[in-house]
């Protein structure tokens, strides 16, 4: 199966293990990540405001590639994965947007036909955890890992519909499949901070504090996570204490595609 | 109610339905920024609603809203206090020399880790 993917921006830049594992991982798993060509950013924030479309464009162009292709549109980031679920939720009942749209760009005839998944949710869907679990290397035996979720995959549930968004499960269905043992932690779904750490950076760490104690007091040693913005946060805080990892790196790591963490 | 010029864009850009409030405060209980803002999320409804958009504008809770959804979630109406917080924001960042963060303020922000999406983010939340 071929897949169109958006990589986003930080995925070419800080974040290139999550993209380079998640191809690697891909290709043992028999589908295929096709990226999109001369895609721009998603703007890394949904824009709220009801008069806020020309920010939604490159969104709708990416997405409209992926119908001519006839191909879902595969994310990775947390970000991406929240601007595209919801821009795309817009352009299929919004009609006042596509109008709007059309205004800007006559070709771009575009009704929400693609359909956006995840990385984890085409595992999930279209792998299977099952065959997942068979085709693991090196179970990540005796790991407890923290599924770090935080808001944008999840919030909100109406429109992300990515899972249950106070009891999440599909990170700790992850996990079980690669041989490690999931910690469930009441904060995993609380905010990092997001932005705010760029101009008030005590304001995200207090937020941190607050989640890694959580995590480790229930027995987690290492988080995963599928945002570069949810690793750098955590990480600025945490420091060594509590290894932050994306799913991907475990990932590569179980299928026999990286050197293993712990022994690093 | 009464509505200024500025209250009726305000709930025209929020697109949120502040009619359908019970006043419940869960919004509020569930924000992670609540200790730092001066206006709470259950209070930015019934600011809307008493005409008052410029008190919401001049608000510390602006640069306080993480965008973590949590009050849109969770909120039995879906009266959406977020989109409030947002549509206020917006209405400042737009007017000229009312931006929040300027890119000679970005040298000093900087460290290596930084990932572009904190950048592209705070951007897009903090300037037009």
């Amino acid at each position: 199966m071929i897949y169109s993917y958006y990589p986003g921006c930080t995925l070419k830049t800080k974040a290139k293990e999550l993209d380079e594992f998640a191809r690697l991982s891909a290709t043992k798993l028999g589908f295929t990540l096709e990226e999109i060509e001369e895609w721009q950013c998603c703007g890394a924030v949904y824009p709220l405001g009801t008069d806020e479309v020309a920010s939604k464009l490159p969104v709708i162009r990416a997405l409209n590639e992926a119908k001519k292709k006839n191909q879902p549109l595969v994310t990775l980031c947390s970000a991406c994965h929240h601007v595209f679920k919801r821009v795309n939720d817009d352009m299929k009942n919004n009609k006042d947007i596509r109008d709007t749209v059309k205004n800007y760009d006559e070709e771009l005839e575009y009704k929400g036909e693609t359909e956006v998944l995840h990385y984890l949710e085409v595992i999930k869907n279209f792998v299977g955890f099952d065959k997942l679990k068979a085709m693991v290397e090196t179970p990540l035996k005796g790991r407890k890992v923290g599924a770090y979720y935080g808001c944008m995959l999840l919030r909100p549930s109406s429109i992300m519909q990515f899972d249950d968004p106070e009891n999440p499960t599909i990170f700790e269905d992850f996990l079980r499949a690669i041989g490690a043992e999931p910690v469930i932690y009441p904060y995993r779904n609380e905010c990092c901070g997001g932005y705010i750490s760029l101009k008030e950076k005590q304001k995200a760490q207090g937020m941190v504090e607050k989640i890694v104690e959580n995590a480790t007091s229930n027995g987690s040693k290492e988080l995963i996570t599928a945002c570069p913005l949810c690793q750098y946060n955590v990480k600025q805080t945490a420091g060594e204490d509590l290894p932050v990892y994306y799913f991907t790196d475990l990932l590569a790591e179980a299928l026999g595609l990286k050197e293993g963490e712990a022994d690093v | 109610m009464y509505k200024t010029n500025n209250t009726e864009e305000l709930l025209n850009i929020s697109g949120a339905d502040i009619k359908r409030c019970m006043k419940c405060g869960r919004c509020s209980a569930s924000c992670p920024s609540y200790e730092d803002m001066d206006i709470l999320p259950h209070q930015f409804v019934s600011f809307a609603e008493n005409g008052r958009a410029e008190d919401l504008m001049a608000s510390e809770s602006l640069w306080k809203c993480l965008s973590c959804f949590a009050c849109i979630e969770r909120c039995p109406r879906d009266v959406k206090p977020a989109r409030l917080i947002e549509a206020a924001r917006l209405m400042i960042i737009r007017k000229q020399g009312e931006d929040y963060l300027s890119p000679d303020e970005i040298p000093e922000l900087l460290n290596p880790e930084v990932p572009q999406q904190l950048l592209v983010s705070a951007f897009r939340k903090y300037r037009r």
